[in-house]
């Protein structure tokens, strides 16, 4: 039995990408991430993987895309401004279909913004951050155990659906140390991207299966497949056909829409008779916790929903909750970002009340407990 | 045979016809290559080495 | 050429490229040099950034991988950190690799990983129709430089031995074996290999620049190359306007992944 160490959420992110099974990382030093990248620079090469500090944000992102293609589960860490710089990247990997992780322990921005302080600045800048039309997957965190959960739920997720998960941290969870055990590893389950079953020769590298997903060889196995940026057809090549266009920017969104019941992760507490509801992620969900455990000592029914996996939102899920209670309170350390989802999803059925905050203070208990009375 | 041309391939740039020392290579009325005079090729091979479209090959004897 | 054909090339040509463009001749002296090595073609991964040149990738029989503008090379050094055995070749062009890629391209050669960075140097932006690249001589013409170019072109191969890279070469099109014997030499050397390739872009460029038909542009690189060797022994007077072909530079150095595969067994070694 692992005996139980305290542990930052940052460093847990690194462990659980060494028992996801990732051997390569490549990125850039920034602040609030940067104990992702020093922990592996440490720990890859003890397992066997390779860590590489490059020149500039995108250079990190452009190696872990070649890496993975070429069969290593990767990784990159940044910040704001870094994932701004990766955007195009990412949205290579979405159109290439390449598996990786990207951590973005969130901050203040816009520019450098706030580097040392906790925010939630990046959620829709995680969903819509790159040009042109994609599926995302995004999963945020609110502990330290789930910061290691969840980075290998992330790359279980990058390989099962061949699409790049962003780990959305914030400065609270990155930086604040709790009690870890590290799981036993065979308790762990561990997805790894299908291969073809097919030949060389009868093998077409972007051809579907029936859940929206085409195997993958890597590079050494007689495959010689092409990948590019651009439109590309079922065998990877280029393509101007607009039929062709049509059908692979749709079956970028399709094959996470349509496998959502098996991406969606979520915490339902104290909801059943709840008629005010919290909704919030991340660091904001600790004070949801203590707050949502004030108004109950008070006789008010308040429960919180907390969506693990970002985006896709949990739209079913909150749809529901929406129909049971009179306010929902969207928390965020932002000026107001993941609120414009919860109301296009809840269609009115209850009140949407944002509590956003920028000022590099975390959203207090009390600050939601006085949203809560007011919302009841 | 000391010319294998490929026309598929071939855009009309007109560098072979250029280069050619023996004047054997001609463009044809819709500008592609043309092998006009095959025995006055040498097999120096200039065609096949600087054509940018693998649309000329000089036919080498089987060793 | 036609046995190389089919064996290291894709059934897609004609290729994209213009009349008369080198770049078909560049690729072709890419081909002949894996030939010459006789490297297994399972293992050997072509990468090339965006542009003209950069499309040659998805003509050739290997893994290849088109990416994105200026970012070919750190694909290249993912792809050779966890395939060390495996030849990595980049592909790419002037304003792909010293514009928009060129912070890549110093720290490649400062790191001195293994690859093989063959730039396909044409003077221009060709893809976008003749736009001036780092690489357009001071005062050519250029569509967003209609007065001519104010900027001042880099020296590639300086560049690259300025910033560490260890094995430094430079052809063109004209001398196209030499070419082929350049890079089968910088895909033997263990570093960062550059071969910068002198192309013509008769369209983008020697349209604008009135230098003739395609077989001219050729002449010119004939009558401007000279080996780095007879340059050496030319006077100044001979040497006006000219430019040195051959290998520029070779050096020993550390190369990264051999050194990175040692930290690797050193902290296996160790444990935790």
């Amino acid at each position: 039995m692992a005996k139980a160490v305290l542990m930052q959420g940052n460093h847990a992110c690194a462990e659980g990408a060494i028992a996801a099974g990732a051997r390569f990382f490549a990125g850039y030093p920034i602040t609030p991430s940067t104990e992702v990248a020093e922990l592996l620079a440490k720990r890859l090469p003890q397992v066997g993987g390779s860590f590489i500090q490059m020149e500039d944000e995108i250079a990190g992102m452009a190696a872990i895309i070649g890496a993975s293609l070429a069969g290593t589960k990767s990784l990159t860490a940044t910040s704001g401004p870094g994932f701004s710089l990766k955007q195009e990247l990412i949205g290579y990997a979405s159109m290439a279909e390449v598996p990786c992780v990207i951590v973005n322990v969130q901050r203040t921005g816009p520019s450098t913004g706030q580097p040392t302080s906790p925010a939630q600045g990046d959620v829709m800048q995680a969903r819509w951050g790159s040009h042109g039309d994609r599926g995302v997957i995004a999963l945020s965190p609110s502990s330290v155990p789930e910061c290691f959960t969840l980075t290998v739920e992330a790359f279980n997720l990058a390989e099962k659906y061949r699409t790049p998960v962003v780990l959305l941290l914030d400065e609270i969870i990155g930086h604040m140390r709790e009690k870890f055990v590290m799981p036993d590893p065979a308790s762990l389950t561990i997805v790894n991207r299908k291969k073809p079953a097919l030949p060389p020769g009868e093998f077409l590298p972007y051809k579907p299966e029936a859940d929206g997903v085409a195997p993958m060889p890597g590079y050494g196995e007689g495959y010689r497949f092409h990948t590019t940026g651009l439109v590309h057809d079922y065998t990877g090549f280029p393509s101007g056909s607009n039929a062709v266009t049509h059908e692979l920017i749709e079956r970028l969104h399709t094959k996470i829409t349509n496998n959502i019941d098996d991406i969606v992760k979520y915490e339902a507490l104290e909801l059943d008779d709840a008629e005010v509801a919290v909704v919030a992620f991340g660091g904001t969900a600790r004070s949801a916790y203590a707050a949502i455990e004030s108004a109950r000592a008070e006789g008010i029914k308040a429960g919180l929903f907390r969506p693990i996996t970002i985006w896709p939102v949990p739209e079913k899920q909150l749809f529901t909750v929406a129909e049971k209670v009179k306010t929902i309170i969207v928390a965020e350390m932002n000026y107001g970002q993941y609120v414009g989802e919860v109301r296009r999803v809840v269609c009115g059925k209850a009140n949407v009340v944002s509590l956003a905050k920028w000022n590099n203070d975390p959203i207090t208990p009390n600050e939601l407990l006085n949203a809560i009375k007011a919302g009841r | 045979m000391k010319l294998k041309t490929n026309v598929k391939n071939c855009k009309g740039c007109g560098i072979c016809v250029e280069f050619c020392p023996k004047k054997v290579l001609e463009l044809d009325e819709v500008g592609k290559i043309k092998v006009a005079r095959e025995a006055d090729c040498i097999k120096c091979g200039q065609c096949e080495l600087r054509c940018p479209d693998y649309a000329i090959f000089v036919m080498r004897d089987k060793k | 050429m036609e046995e190389l054909l089919v064996k290291y090339f894709r059934p897609k040509l004609p290729h994209i490229w213009c009349p008369g463009c080198g770049n078909g001749i560049v690729t072709a002296s890419v081909v002949k040099a894996i030939d010459k090595l006789q490297l297994d073609q399972d293992k050997t991964a072509i990468v090339s950034g965006i542009g003209c040149s950069s499309r040659a990738s998805g003509y050739l029989n290997f893994d290849t991988l088109h990416t994105a503008h200026g970012r070919a090379i750190p694909f290249a050094t993912g792809i050779k950190l966890v395939k060390p055995d495996h030849n990595v070749i980049v592909l790419t062009g002037d304003g792909d690799a010293t514009a928009i890629g060129g912070n890549h391209f110093i720290h490649a050669a400062r790191r001195n990983i293994n690859l093989t960075v063959v730039v396909f140097n044409n003077s221009i932006y060709g893809m976008t129709g003749g736009q001036y690249s780092p690489l357009t001589p001071h005062r050519g013409m250029a569509t967003t430089a209609p007065f001519g170019n104010v900027d001042r072109p880099f020296d590639l191969c300086e560049l690259a031995k300025g910033a560490g890279a260890t094995f430094v070469a430079r052809a063109t099109t004209y001398h196209a074996n030499l070419l082929a014997d350049l890079i089968a030499k910088a895909i033997e050397h263990k570093g960062f290999a550059l071969v910068e390739a002198i192309t013509a872009c008769p369209v983008s460029f020697g349209r604008q620049n009135k230098m003739g038909t395609p077989a001219n542009m050729i002449k010119w690189q004939r009558d401007n190359a000279v080996m780095v060797e007879a340059m050496a022994k030319m006077k100044p007077e001979q040497l006006e306007g000219k430019f040195p072909i051959g290998v520029l530079h070779q050096a020993e150095g550390t190369e990264y992944v051999t050194e990175y595969q040692k930290v690797i067994k050193r902290a296996m070694g160790s444990g935790e």
